[in-house]
Protein backbone atom coordinates (compact mmCIF):
# COMPACT_ATOMS: atom_id res chain seq x y z
CA UNK A 1 0.00 0.00 0.00
CA UNK A 2 1.28 3.56 -1.15
CA UNK A 3 1.11 6.00 1.47
CA UNK A 4 -1.15 9.02 1.42
CA UNK A 5 1.94 11.52 3.25
CA UNK A 6 4.89 10.36 2.42
CA UNK A 7 7.92 12.89 4.72
CA UNK A 8 11.55 11.84 3.55
CA UNK A 9 14.84 13.81 5.16
CA UNK A 10 12.45 16.44 6.46
CA UNK A 11 15.00 19.09 7.78
CA UNK A 12 13.64 22.84 9.01
CA UNK A 13 15.05 25.40 10.06
CA UNK A 14 14.53 28.90 12.05
CA UNK A 15 16.70 31.57 10.87
CA UNK A 16 20.40 29.71 11.79
CA UNK A 17 18.63 27.52 14.09
CA UNK A 18 17.89 23.83 12.34
CA UNK A 19 14.82 22.40 13.88
CA UNK A 20 13.76 19.06 12.45
CA UNK A 21 17.41 17.15 11.73
CA UNK A 22 16.19 14.46 8.96
CA UNK A 23 12.66 13.36 9.72
CA UNK A 24 10.95 10.69 7.70
CA UNK A 25 7.50 9.05 8.24
CA UNK A 26 4.74 8.27 5.92
CA UNK A 27 0.50 8.51 6.81
CA UNK A 28 -1.44 5.58 5.27
CA UNK A 29 -4.56 6.37 3.70
CA UNK A 30 -7.82 6.82 6.73
CA UNK A 31 -5.49 6.09 9.03
CA UNK A 32 -5.46 8.04 12.61
CA UNK A 33 -1.71 8.93 13.33
CA UNK A 34 -0.18 10.80 16.47
CA UNK A 35 3.12 12.27 16.59
CA UNK A 36 4.41 12.34 20.26
CA UNK A 37 7.19 14.10 21.81
CA UNK A 38 8.09 16.67 24.61
CA UNK A 39 8.34 20.66 24.10
CA UNK A 40 10.78 21.79 21.57
CA UNK A 41 11.04 18.39 20.33
CA UNK A 42 9.90 19.70 16.81
CA UNK A 43 6.26 18.20 16.50
CA UNK A 44 4.67 21.65 15.51
CA UNK A 45 7.61 22.46 13.08
CA UNK A 46 6.84 19.11 11.50
CA UNK A 47 3.28 20.36 10.35
CA UNK A 48 4.09 23.57 9.87
CA UNK A 49 6.93 21.97 7.34
CA UNK A 50 4.27 20.36 5.56
CA UNK A 51 2.03 23.27 4.79
CA UNK A 52 5.77 25.19 3.74
CA UNK A 53 5.13 27.75 7.07
CA UNK A 54 8.58 27.30 7.82
CA UNK A 55 11.68 27.10 5.69
CA UNK A 56 12.75 23.44 5.05
CA UNK A 57 14.43 20.99 2.85
CA UNK A 58 13.84 17.12 2.40
CA UNK A 59 11.04 15.62 -0.01
CA UNK A 60 6.99 15.61 0.97
CA UNK A 61 5.00 13.83 -1.62
CA UNK A 62 0.92 13.93 -0.92
CA UNK A 63 -1.08 11.23 -3.02
CA UNK A 64 1.66 11.49 -5.20
CA UNK A 65 2.62 15.06 -6.06
CA UNK A 66 5.28 16.88 -4.43
CA UNK A 67 4.44 20.03 -1.34
CA UNK A 68 7.97 21.98 -1.74
CA UNK A 69 7.83 25.14 -3.20
CA UNK A 70 3.96 25.29 -3.02
CA UNK A 71 2.69 28.10 -1.18
CA UNK A 72 0.90 27.82 2.28
CA UNK A 73 -2.62 28.60 0.33
CA UNK A 74 -2.10 25.98 -2.25
CA UNK A 75 -0.72 23.12 -0.16
CA UNK A 76 -4.55 23.58 1.32
CA UNK A 77 -5.94 24.09 -1.69
CA UNK A 78 -4.91 20.63 -2.60
CA UNK A 79 -7.02 18.77 0.49
CA UNK A 80 -4.58 19.39 3.68
CA UNK A 81 -6.30 21.13 6.79
CA UNK A 82 -3.97 22.19 9.14
CA UNK A 83 -5.85 23.04 12.49
CA UNK A 84 -2.84 25.33 13.84
CA UNK A 85 -1.48 25.46 17.55
CA UNK A 86 -3.69 28.32 19.66
CA UNK A 87 -6.84 27.41 17.03
CA UNK A 88 -6.44 30.29 14.40
CA UNK A 89 -10.56 31.51 15.35
CA UNK A 90 -11.16 34.45 13.53
CA UNK A 91 -11.96 36.28 16.90
CA UNK A 92 -13.36 39.04 15.32
CA UNK A 93 -15.72 37.14 13.09
CA UNK A 94 -18.69 35.26 13.75
CA UNK A 95 -18.82 31.67 14.46
CA UNK A 96 -20.89 31.22 11.00
CA UNK A 97 -18.26 33.41 9.43
CA UNK A 98 -15.75 31.11 10.69
CA UNK A 99 -16.78 27.93 9.24
CA UNK A 100 -17.65 30.01 5.88
CA UNK A 101 -13.86 30.96 6.05
CA UNK A 102 -13.07 27.31 6.16
CA UNK A 103 -14.90 26.70 2.79
CA UNK A 104 -13.20 30.05 1.09
CA UNK A 105 -11.56 27.88 -1.64
CA UNK A 106 -14.95 26.04 -2.80
CA UNK A 107 -16.62 26.45 -5.09
CA UNK A 108 -19.87 24.63 -4.60
CA UNK A 109 -22.30 27.25 -2.65
CA UNK A 110 -24.66 24.77 -1.94
CA UNK A 111 -22.86 21.88 -0.52
CA UNK A 112 -21.58 24.39 1.80
CA UNK A 113 -24.54 25.35 2.89
CA UNK A 114 -25.48 21.46 3.91
CA UNK A 115 -21.83 21.18 5.61
CA UNK A 116 -22.26 23.89 7.77
CA UNK A 117 -25.50 22.37 8.98
CA UNK A 118 -23.80 19.05 9.25
CA UNK A 119 -20.69 20.89 11.55
CA UNK A 120 -23.63 22.06 14.02
CA UNK A 121 -25.14 18.62 13.84
CA UNK A 122 -21.47 16.97 15.19
CA UNK A 123 -20.97 20.18 17.27
CA UNK A 124 -24.55 21.33 18.64
CA UNK A 125 -22.94 24.29 20.65
CA UNK A 126 -21.64 26.16 17.79
CA UNK A 127 -25.24 26.04 16.24
CA UNK A 128 -26.52 28.02 19.55
CA UNK A 129 -23.96 30.23 19.08
CA UNK A 130 -23.39 30.61 15.33
CA UNK A 131 -23.91 34.92 15.15
CA UNK A 132 -21.63 35.03 18.08
CA UNK A 133 -18.33 36.25 17.44
CA UNK A 134 -16.18 33.41 17.73
CA UNK A 135 -13.79 35.49 20.48
CA UNK A 136 -16.37 35.06 23.08
CA UNK A 137 -16.64 31.33 23.03
CA UNK A 138 -14.81 29.45 25.83
CA UNK A 139 -11.32 27.44 24.73
CA UNK A 140 -13.94 24.25 24.06
CA UNK A 141 -15.85 25.74 22.00
CA UNK A 142 -13.27 27.24 19.80
CA UNK A 143 -11.44 24.12 19.53
CA UNK A 144 -14.70 22.91 17.86
CA UNK A 145 -15.37 25.96 15.85
CA UNK A 146 -11.28 25.35 14.58
CA UNK A 147 -11.77 21.68 13.76
CA UNK A 148 -14.85 22.11 11.97
CA UNK A 149 -13.43 25.21 10.14
CA UNK A 150 -10.51 22.65 9.10
CA UNK A 151 -13.47 20.37 8.07
CA UNK A 152 -15.06 22.34 5.80
CA UNK A 153 -12.52 22.41 3.30
CA UNK A 154 -13.82 18.84 2.64
CA UNK A 155 -9.64 17.89 3.62
CA UNK A 156 -7.98 14.24 2.58
CA UNK A 157 -6.13 14.80 5.62
CA UNK A 158 -6.37 16.82 8.73
CA UNK A 159 -3.34 17.96 11.24
CA UNK A 160 -4.44 19.03 14.68
CA UNK A 161 -1.31 20.18 16.75
CA UNK A 162 -2.16 19.90 20.41
CA UNK A 163 -5.99 20.09 20.21
CA UNK A 164 -6.24 18.90 23.83
CA UNK A 165 -4.08 22.48 25.25
CA UNK A 166 -5.50 24.37 27.80
CA UNK A 167 -9.00 22.31 27.70
CA UNK A 168 -10.64 20.24 30.57
CA UNK A 169 -10.16 16.81 30.95
CA UNK A 170 -13.59 15.74 29.91
CA UNK A 171 -13.61 18.21 27.14
CA UNK A 172 -10.52 16.70 25.57
CA UNK A 173 -12.18 13.47 25.63
CA UNK A 174 -15.14 14.63 23.42
CA UNK A 175 -12.87 16.27 21.51
CA UNK A 176 -11.13 13.12 21.13
CA UNK A 177 -14.58 10.95 20.47
CA UNK A 178 -15.22 13.50 17.93
CA UNK A 179 -12.24 12.88 15.78
CA UNK A 180 -12.16 9.28 15.87
CA UNK A 181 -15.58 9.63 14.22
CA UNK A 182 -14.48 11.71 11.88
CA UNK A 183 -12.02 9.91 11.12
CA UNK A 184 -14.42 6.45 10.53
CA UNK A 185 -17.39 8.15 8.92
CA UNK A 186 -16.10 11.10 6.76
CA UNK A 187 -13.09 9.36 5.87
CA UNK A 188 -10.42 11.75 6.71
CA UNK A 189 -6.95 10.60 7.45
CA UNK A 190 -6.16 12.77 10.67
CA UNK A 191 -2.07 13.34 11.73
CA UNK A 192 -2.46 14.76 15.36
CA UNK A 193 0.32 16.26 17.53
CA UNK A 194 -0.11 15.83 20.93
CA UNK A 195 1.60 16.28 24.52
CA UNK A 196 -1.26 14.20 26.03
CA UNK A 197 0.43 10.61 25.04
CA UNK A 198 -1.46 9.10 27.16
CA UNK A 199 -4.57 9.49 25.59
CA UNK A 200 -3.71 10.48 21.93
CA UNK A 201 -2.43 6.68 22.09
CA UNK A 202 -5.64 5.38 22.60
CA UNK A 203 -7.21 7.29 20.31
CA UNK A 204 -4.73 6.58 17.50
CA UNK A 205 -3.66 3.39 15.49
CA UNK A 206 -0.37 4.50 14.03
CA UNK A 207 2.38 6.19 16.52
CA UNK A 208 5.38 8.17 16.04
CA UNK A 209 7.68 9.59 18.83
CA UNK A 210 9.74 12.39 17.73
CA UNK A 211 12.52 13.61 19.79
CA UNK A 212 14.98 16.58 19.17
CA UNK A 213 14.03 17.14 15.59
CA UNK A 214 14.25 12.89 14.67
CA UNK A 215 11.77 9.90 15.28
CA UNK A 216 12.96 8.01 17.58
CA UNK A 217 10.27 4.89 17.64
CA UNK A 218 7.14 4.42 15.54
CA UNK A 219 4.78 1.92 15.18
CA UNK A 220 0.99 0.62 16.08
CA UNK A 221 -0.11 3.32 19.22
CA UNK A 222 -1.29 0.26 21.12
CA UNK A 223 1.93 -1.59 21.19
CA UNK A 224 3.98 1.89 21.95
CA UNK A 225 1.06 2.55 24.95
CA UNK A 226 1.88 -1.19 26.19
CA UNK A 227 5.81 -1.07 25.95
CA UNK A 228 6.75 0.28 29.82
CA UNK A 229 10.22 1.50 28.50
CA UNK A 230 9.54 3.73 25.79
CA UNK A 231 6.48 5.01 28.01
CA UNK A 232 8.75 5.96 30.98
CA UNK A 233 11.52 7.55 28.52
CA UNK A 234 9.83 9.60 26.12
CA UNK A 235 6.33 9.75 27.19
CA UNK A 236 6.93 10.42 30.71
CA UNK A 237 3.56 8.75 32.07
CA UNK B 1 -28.83 79.24 14.52
CA UNK B 2 -28.49 78.89 10.75
CA UNK B 3 -24.68 79.84 10.71
CA UNK B 4 -24.28 76.62 12.72
CA UNK B 5 -26.63 74.85 10.62
CA UNK B 6 -25.07 75.89 7.89
CA UNK B 7 -21.29 74.96 9.05
CA UNK B 8 -22.04 71.96 10.53
CA UNK B 9 -23.67 70.44 6.88
CA UNK B 10 -20.45 72.16 5.27
CA UNK B 11 -18.71 70.11 7.52
CA UNK B 12 -20.22 66.85 6.54
CA UNK B 13 -19.85 67.45 2.98
CA UNK B 14 -16.02 68.17 3.63
CA UNK B 15 -16.08 65.06 6.48
CA UNK B 16 -17.19 62.83 3.36
CA UNK B 17 -14.21 63.38 2.05
CA UNK B 18 -11.88 63.08 4.88
CA UNK B 19 -13.63 60.26 5.10
CA UNK B 20 -12.97 58.56 1.87
CA UNK B 21 -9.68 59.45 2.62
CA UNK B 22 -9.45 58.06 5.93
CA UNK B 23 -11.17 54.60 5.09
CA UNK B 24 -8.21 54.71 2.19
CA UNK B 25 -5.73 54.51 5.20
CA UNK B 26 -7.00 52.21 7.17
CA UNK B 27 -7.62 49.91 4.84
CA UNK B 28 -3.96 49.55 3.86
CA UNK B 29 -3.15 50.27 7.48
CA UNK B 30 -4.83 46.72 7.73
CA UNK B 31 -3.62 44.76 5.30
CA UNK B 32 -0.16 45.70 5.71
CA UNK B 33 0.40 47.95 8.99
CA UNK B 34 1.90 51.23 7.20
CA UNK B 35 0.66 54.18 6.26
CA UNK B 36 0.46 55.25 3.33
CA UNK B 37 1.15 58.79 3.17
CA UNK B 38 0.90 58.70 -0.67
CA UNK B 39 -2.68 58.33 -0.75
CA UNK B 40 -3.25 61.62 -1.10
CA UNK B 41 -1.01 62.27 -3.65
CA UNK B 42 -2.62 58.85 -5.87
CA UNK B 43 -5.76 60.43 -5.31
CA UNK B 44 -4.26 63.88 -6.64
CA UNK B 45 -3.56 61.31 -9.85
CA UNK B 46 -6.72 59.90 -10.60
CA UNK B 47 -8.67 63.15 -10.41
CA UNK B 48 -6.13 64.33 -13.31
CA UNK B 49 -7.05 61.41 -14.69
CA UNK B 50 -10.62 61.95 -15.35
CA UNK B 51 -9.97 65.61 -16.18
CA UNK B 52 -7.56 64.63 -18.70
CA UNK B 53 -10.67 62.22 -19.89
CA UNK B 54 -13.08 65.06 -19.90
CA UNK B 55 -10.46 67.32 -21.85
CA UNK B 56 -10.71 64.33 -24.49
CA UNK B 57 -14.25 64.97 -24.07
CA UNK B 58 -15.70 62.21 -22.53
CA UNK B 59 -18.77 63.21 -20.40
CA UNK B 60 -18.16 63.23 -16.46
CA UNK B 61 -19.73 60.04 -15.61
CA UNK B 62 -18.42 57.80 -17.76
CA UNK B 63 -14.82 59.50 -16.83
CA UNK B 64 -15.56 59.06 -13.31
CA UNK B 65 -16.28 55.31 -13.82
CA UNK B 66 -12.62 54.61 -16.33
CA UNK B 67 -10.80 56.51 -13.44
CA UNK B 68 -12.08 54.40 -11.01
CA UNK B 69 -11.24 51.32 -12.77
CA UNK B 70 -7.68 53.17 -13.66
CA UNK B 71 -7.09 53.81 -10.21
CA UNK B 72 -8.07 50.32 -9.06
CA UNK B 73 -5.61 48.75 -11.50
CA UNK B 74 -2.73 50.94 -10.87
CA UNK B 75 -3.24 50.83 -6.66
CA UNK B 76 -2.57 46.88 -7.45
CA UNK B 77 0.20 47.78 -9.85
CA UNK B 78 2.11 50.21 -7.41
CA UNK B 79 1.04 47.08 -4.55
CA UNK B 80 2.80 44.18 -6.94
CA UNK B 81 5.45 46.55 -8.14
CA UNK B 82 6.89 48.04 -5.29
CA UNK B 83 5.50 47.40 -1.70
CA UNK B 84 5.25 43.43 -2.52
CA UNK B 85 8.75 43.13 -2.50
CA UNK B 86 8.88 45.35 0.54
CA UNK B 87 6.71 43.09 2.69
CA UNK B 88 9.54 42.13 5.14
CA UNK B 89 11.55 44.86 4.78
CA UNK B 90 11.97 46.96 7.99
CA UNK B 91 9.17 49.91 8.89
CA UNK B 92 11.54 52.77 7.83
CA UNK B 93 12.61 50.73 4.62
CA UNK B 94 9.12 50.99 4.01
CA UNK B 95 8.68 54.58 4.97
CA UNK B 96 10.96 55.52 2.22
CA UNK B 97 8.97 53.46 0.00
CA UNK B 98 5.93 56.17 0.64
CA UNK B 99 8.18 58.78 0.51
CA UNK B 100 9.59 57.99 -2.73
CA UNK B 101 5.65 57.46 -4.39
CA UNK B 102 4.69 60.34 -2.86
CA UNK B 103 7.70 62.34 -4.83
CA UNK B 104 7.07 60.30 -7.87
CA UNK B 105 3.25 60.82 -8.25
CA UNK B 106 3.72 64.71 -7.50
CA UNK B 107 6.28 65.41 -9.67
CA UNK B 108 5.02 63.56 -12.82
CA UNK B 109 1.46 65.00 -11.99
CA UNK B 110 3.75 68.13 -11.94
CA UNK B 111 5.62 67.09 -15.28
CA UNK B 112 2.11 65.58 -17.75
CA UNK B 113 -0.25 68.37 -16.59
CA UNK B 114 1.97 71.55 -14.98
CA UNK B 115 1.57 73.17 -11.34
CA UNK B 116 -0.82 75.99 -12.65
CA UNK B 117 -3.99 75.84 -10.72
CA UNK B 118 -7.30 74.31 -13.12
CA UNK B 119 -10.69 74.54 -12.54
CA UNK B 120 -12.49 71.19 -12.21
CA UNK B 121 -16.79 70.79 -12.94
CA UNK B 122 -18.98 69.46 -10.99
CA UNK B 123 -22.19 67.30 -12.26
CA UNK B 124 -24.20 68.46 -8.99
CA UNK B 125 -23.74 72.22 -10.11
CA UNK B 126 -23.66 74.95 -7.04
CA UNK B 127 -26.77 76.22 -6.94
CA UNK B 128 -28.89 75.92 -3.66
CA UNK B 129 -29.83 72.42 -2.71
CA UNK B 130 -33.51 72.43 -2.80
CA UNK B 131 -33.96 75.82 -2.22
CA UNK B 132 -32.51 75.88 0.62
CA UNK B 133 -29.54 78.34 1.42
CA UNK B 134 -27.54 76.08 3.86
CA UNK B 135 -25.81 73.90 1.45
CA UNK B 136 -25.16 73.70 -2.10
CA UNK B 137 -25.92 71.07 -4.87
CA UNK B 138 -22.10 69.80 -5.50
CA UNK B 139 -21.93 69.63 -1.15
CA UNK B 140 -25.00 67.56 -1.11
CA UNK B 141 -23.81 65.23 -4.36
CA UNK B 142 -20.54 65.23 -2.04
CA UNK B 143 -22.58 63.48 0.64
CA UNK B 144 -24.47 61.65 -1.23
CA UNK B 145 -22.12 59.71 -3.79
CA UNK B 146 -19.64 58.92 -0.93
CA UNK B 147 -22.83 57.09 1.54
CA UNK B 148 -23.41 55.75 -2.02
CA UNK B 149 -19.81 53.79 -2.44
CA UNK B 150 -20.09 53.50 1.41
CA UNK B 151 -22.86 51.24 1.70
CA UNK B 152 -21.60 49.55 -1.51
CA UNK B 153 -18.42 48.60 0.55
CA UNK B 154 -20.34 47.59 3.43
CA UNK B 155 -22.27 45.01 1.62
CA UNK B 156 -19.19 44.07 -0.27
CA UNK B 157 -17.32 43.56 3.14
CA UNK B 158 -20.19 42.03 5.07
CA UNK B 159 -21.55 39.64 2.31
CA UNK B 160 -19.89 38.54 -0.47
CA UNK B 161 -17.07 35.84 -0.39
CA UNK B 162 -13.88 38.00 -1.65
CA UNK B 163 -14.96 40.53 0.97
CA UNK B 164 -14.97 37.74 4.03
CA UNK B 165 -11.40 36.53 2.23
CA UNK B 166 -10.08 39.97 2.55
CA UNK B 167 -11.40 40.91 6.15
CA UNK B 168 -9.68 37.17 7.01
CA UNK B 169 -6.31 38.32 4.80
CA UNK B 170 -6.01 41.26 7.18
CA UNK B 171 -7.00 40.02 10.39
CA UNK B 172 -5.00 37.15 10.61
CA UNK B 173 -2.85 36.39 7.52
CA UNK B 174 -1.67 33.11 9.10
CA UNK B 175 -5.02 31.26 9.69
CA UNK B 176 -6.35 33.04 6.20
CA UNK B 177 -3.47 31.25 4.55
CA UNK B 178 -4.40 28.79 6.55
CA UNK B 179 -7.90 28.13 4.98
CA UNK B 180 -6.11 28.31 1.71
CA UNK B 181 -7.07 32.51 0.94
CA UNK B 182 -3.99 34.29 -0.91
CA UNK B 183 -3.40 37.01 1.30
CA UNK B 184 -0.74 38.38 -0.90
CA UNK B 185 -3.31 38.90 -3.86
CA UNK B 186 -6.19 40.30 -0.95
CA UNK B 187 -3.55 42.62 0.01
CA UNK B 188 -3.27 43.60 -3.44
CA UNK B 189 -6.80 44.01 -3.85
CA UNK B 190 -7.09 46.38 -0.84
CA UNK B 191 -4.43 48.72 -2.46
CA UNK B 192 -6.48 48.92 -5.73
CA UNK B 193 -9.54 49.16 -3.69
CA UNK B 194 -8.55 51.93 -1.82
CA UNK B 195 -6.80 53.73 -4.60
CA UNK B 196 -10.33 53.99 -6.25
CA UNK B 197 -11.95 54.86 -3.16
CA UNK B 198 -8.98 57.72 -2.96
CA UNK B 199 -9.68 58.83 -6.67
CA UNK B 200 -13.66 59.07 -5.33
CA UNK B 201 -12.14 61.66 -2.75
CA UNK B 202 -10.26 63.39 -5.32
CA UNK B 203 -13.37 63.68 -7.84
CA UNK B 204 -15.51 65.19 -5.36
CA UNK B 205 -13.11 67.35 -4.01
CA UNK B 206 -11.57 69.27 -6.95
CA UNK B 207 -14.32 71.20 -7.53
CA UNK B 208 -13.57 72.73 -3.88
CA UNK B 209 -9.96 72.79 -3.89
CA UNK B 210 -9.66 73.44 -7.13
CA UNK B 211 -7.07 71.00 -9.51
CA UNK B 212 -3.50 71.11 -8.48
CA UNK B 213 -0.60 68.27 -7.46
CA UNK B 214 -0.59 69.67 -4.50
CA UNK B 215 -4.47 69.60 -4.33
CA UNK B 216 -5.05 66.51 -1.60
CA UNK B 217 -1.44 67.87 1.06
CA UNK B 218 -4.12 68.98 3.31
CA UNK B 219 -7.03 66.86 3.08
CA UNK B 220 -4.60 63.91 3.70
CA UNK B 221 -3.48 65.27 6.59
CA UNK B 222 -7.24 65.38 7.81
CA UNK B 223 -8.07 61.76 6.02
CA UNK B 224 -5.20 60.96 8.93
CA UNK B 225 -6.75 62.76 11.70
CA UNK B 226 -9.95 61.08 11.10
CA UNK B 227 -8.21 57.71 10.84
CA UNK B 228 -6.21 58.23 14.09
CA UNK B 229 -9.71 60.05 15.92
CA UNK B 230 -11.83 56.93 14.37
CA UNK B 231 -9.25 54.53 15.40
CA UNK B 232 -6.34 52.72 12.62
CA UNK B 233 -7.90 49.95 13.26
CA UNK B 234 -11.25 50.27 12.47
CA UNK B 235 -12.69 51.05 9.04
CA UNK B 236 -16.18 52.15 10.63
CA UNK B 237 -14.36 54.48 12.94
CA UNK B 238 -12.34 55.91 10.56
CA UNK B 239 -15.72 56.99 8.47
CA UNK B 240 -17.78 58.68 11.33
CA UNK B 241 -13.88 60.31 12.37
CA UNK B 242 -13.95 61.65 9.04
CA UNK B 243 -17.40 62.85 9.24
CA UNK B 244 -16.45 64.59 12.94
CA UNK B 245 -13.26 65.85 11.68
CA UNK B 246 -14.91 67.54 8.91
CA UNK B 247 -17.84 68.95 11.11
CA UNK B 248 -15.12 70.18 13.64
CA UNK B 249 -12.76 71.86 11.48
CA UNK B 250 -15.68 74.11 10.36
CA UNK B 251 -16.92 74.74 13.90
CA UNK B 252 -13.90 75.71 15.23
CA UNK B 253 -12.71 77.84 12.37
CA UNK B 254 -16.28 79.56 12.85
CA UNK B 255 -16.52 80.09 16.67
CA UNK B 256 -13.24 80.12 18.06
CA UNK B 257 -11.63 83.92 17.84
CA UNK B 258 -8.60 84.05 15.87
CA UNK B 259 -8.81 80.15 14.25
CA UNK B 260 -10.17 81.17 11.07
CA UNK B 261 -9.20 79.82 7.65
CA UNK B 262 -5.42 79.88 7.87
CA UNK B 263 -4.76 77.90 11.70
CA UNK B 264 -7.86 75.27 10.60
CA UNK B 265 -5.18 72.77 9.71
CA UNK B 266 -2.77 72.87 12.77
CA UNK B 267 -6.04 72.02 14.34
CA UNK B 268 -6.31 68.63 12.59
CA UNK B 269 -2.57 67.95 14.16
CA UNK B 270 -4.02 69.23 17.18
CA UNK B 271 -6.47 66.51 17.28
CA UNK B 272 -4.07 64.04 16.06
CA UNK B 273 -2.01 64.46 19.06
CA UNK B 274 -4.89 64.81 21.52
CA UNK B 275 -6.51 61.67 20.53
CA UNK B 276 -2.94 59.58 20.56
CA UNK B 277 -2.30 60.97 23.97
CA UNK B 278 -5.53 60.44 25.49
CA UNK B 279 -7.11 57.76 23.39
CA UNK B 280 -4.17 55.98 21.75
CA UNK B 281 -6.70 53.65 20.42
CA UNK B 282 -8.70 56.38 19.07
CA UNK B 283 -12.57 56.33 19.33
CA UNK B 284 -13.58 52.96 17.94
CA UNK B 285 -9.95 50.73 17.18
CA UNK B 286 -9.44 48.18 19.79
CA UNK B 287 -5.54 48.46 21.86
CA UNK B 288 -4.25 45.15 20.07
CA UNK B 289 -3.49 42.83 22.93
CA UNK B 290 -1.17 40.01 23.13
CA UNK B 291 -1.41 37.30 24.70
CA UNK B 292 2.26 35.84 25.86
Amino acid sequence: MTAMLNVKDLRAYYGQVQALHGLSFALNEGSLTTLLGANGAGKTTTLRAICNMVRSTGAIEFEGKSLSGRSTENVVRLGIAHVPQGRGTFTTMTVEENLQLGAITRSDSKNIVSDIERMYAHFPVLKERHTQQAGTLSGGEQQMLAVARALMLRPRLMLLDEPSFGLAPLIVRDLFKILGKINREDKVTILVVEQNAQLALELADQAYVIETGKIVMSGNAKEIASNEDVRKSYLGY
Amino acid sequence: MELLTNQVLAGVATGAIYACMALAVVMIYQAIDHLNFAQGEMAMFSTFISWQLMQWGIPYWWAFLATLIISFAGGILIERVLFKPLAKAPVLTNVAGFIALFAIVNSIAGLIWDFTIKQYPTPFGSSPFLGSQLISTHQAGMIGVTLLMLIGLYLFFQFTRIGLAMRAAAALPESARLVGVNTSWMIALGWGMASAIGAVAGILIAPVVFLEPNMMGGVLVYGFAAAVLGGLSSPLGAVIGGFLVGVFENLAGTYIPGVGNELKLPIALALIITVLVFKPAGLFGRAIVKRV
